[in-house]
């Protein structure tokens, strides 16, 4: 609240527009976003994973971020382990069926501000043509202009799923059950 | 010099095959059998099968040194060439076996260079059994892996059928016909 007032006082002294809702174009162009996935290895290590290729853009407002919507979508054929057949099986019919689910996507419902910059990020999850509503525990890691005359705001997330409620068997033991998701979104103001 | 190389052929003068050619014809049809049955059994292994690392392992190692196997009969074939037709054939089956000899070694060219291009989409090697390393070449196209993998196992298909109908002439040509077409095809003392 202190924080706000500050803001707010600040913006009328220096007489700045005021930050209202704006839309910005997550950087997947530059590469400044990663979607990954963390999942157990037979309980005894960890795999990493990301998604390559996705798209997506927010709306923010510093001022009412309940306010603030997000949409991504994801090719999930773009996924990538670093290994040529492990991801060729992860796109198989035994795990992402990208033949018949090529996109995943997210699009948020609501928006519940937190403790400081946190705040529950909720919405609907698509995957292998499954929809479920997610909870995104999500934060603003900062936001500001960039040396190259635009302004960008970055947000993180990290997210659980369990397989078998996308109709996605687990073949790899009950310790694989659970995929855990990261997130790391700069978007460009537009 | 000969004017033509087919004349000079070790080969052309007999009926037969000889025993360097019998062996490599026979030495590769057991091979081939075991890699395809292995292929299609190992596709199938559960993750916590004990054979769910050995068996593609063992695959790719025979499929490596299958190929090495099928240069050396190319260059072979090039070089010694092939026995005169048996007298008394029809023309029209001796030209359809002659297809179905050149598809066969399209195939099997076709079935091990996509089975590298699968496993080397991620610039790792092939190791063969330890003894060494086939240096991968990385992604060549787009979805290298996934493309790559649906030719390695609808050629190997294909391979098989044409394999009933060679082996299905063959049986017929001694059975039936009682000629020696079979029979030239076996180890023999000059």
């Amino acid at each position: 609240m202190k924080k706000f007032v500050i803001a707010a006082a600040m913006s009328a002294i220096f007489s700045l527009p005021a930050v209202q809702a704006a839309d910005y174009v997550i950087d997947t162009q530059g590469a400044h976003a990663f979607i990954q996935f963390k999942v157990s290895h037979l309980g005894y290590s960890w795999l990493h994973g990301r998604f390559n290729t996705f798209s997506g853009k927010f709306s923010y407002d510093d001022k009412n971020l309940a306010a603030s919507k997000i949409s991504l979508e994801i090719d999930t054929k773009s996924v990538d382990s670093n290994h040529a057949e492990r991801d060729k099986h992860l796109r198989s019919a035994d795990f992402l069926n990208v033949d018949k689910h090529g996109k995943a996507s997210f699009v948020s419902t609501k928006v519940v501000p937190k403790e400081g910059e946190n705040f529950d990020l909720v919405g609907n999850f698509t995957l292998n043509g499954v929809t479920k509503e997610i909870t995104i525990a999500a934060a603003k890691t900062g936001e500001g202009k960039d040396p190259w005359g635009g302004y960008r705001a970055g947000f993180e997330g990290k997210t659980s799923i369990n397989l078998s409620d996308y109709g996605i068997k687990n073949i790899l033991g009950p310790a694989s059950e659970t995929v855990q998701l990261d997130l790391v979104v700069e978007g460009i103001r537009q | 010099m000969q004017a033509e190389p087919q004349n000079n052929a070790v080969m052309a003068k007999t009926l037969r095959y000889n025993n360097l050619s019998v062996s490599l014809h026979w030495l590769m049809a057991l091979v081939v059998f075991g890699l395809f049955a292995l292929g299609f059994w190992m596709v199938d292994l559960t993750y916590y099968s004990s054979w769910y690392k050995t068996a593609p392992y063992w695959h790719k190692s025979v499929g490596i040194l299958l190929a090495a196997l099928l240069l050396l009969r190319l260059f072979w074939r090039f070089k010694a060439g092939k026995p005169a037709a048996l007298p008394h054939q029809n023309r029209r089956l001796q030209q359809m076996a002659a297809l179905v000899h050149l598809l066969l070694y399209l195939l099997l060219l076709a079935i091990v260079l996509t089975g590298y291009l699968i496993s080397t989409a991620d610039g790792r090697g092939i190791e063969v059994f330890s003894w060494f390393e086939v240096p991968g070449m990385g992604e060549l196209f787009a979805e290298q892996a996934d493309i790559a993998g649906a030719l390695h196992k609808w050629f190997a298909y294909v391979l098989m059928a044409l394999v009933v109908l060679h082996a299905a002439g063959a049986l017929k040509h001694h059975f039936v016909d009682k000629d020696t077409t079979l029979k030239r095809m076996w180890w023999h003392k000059n």
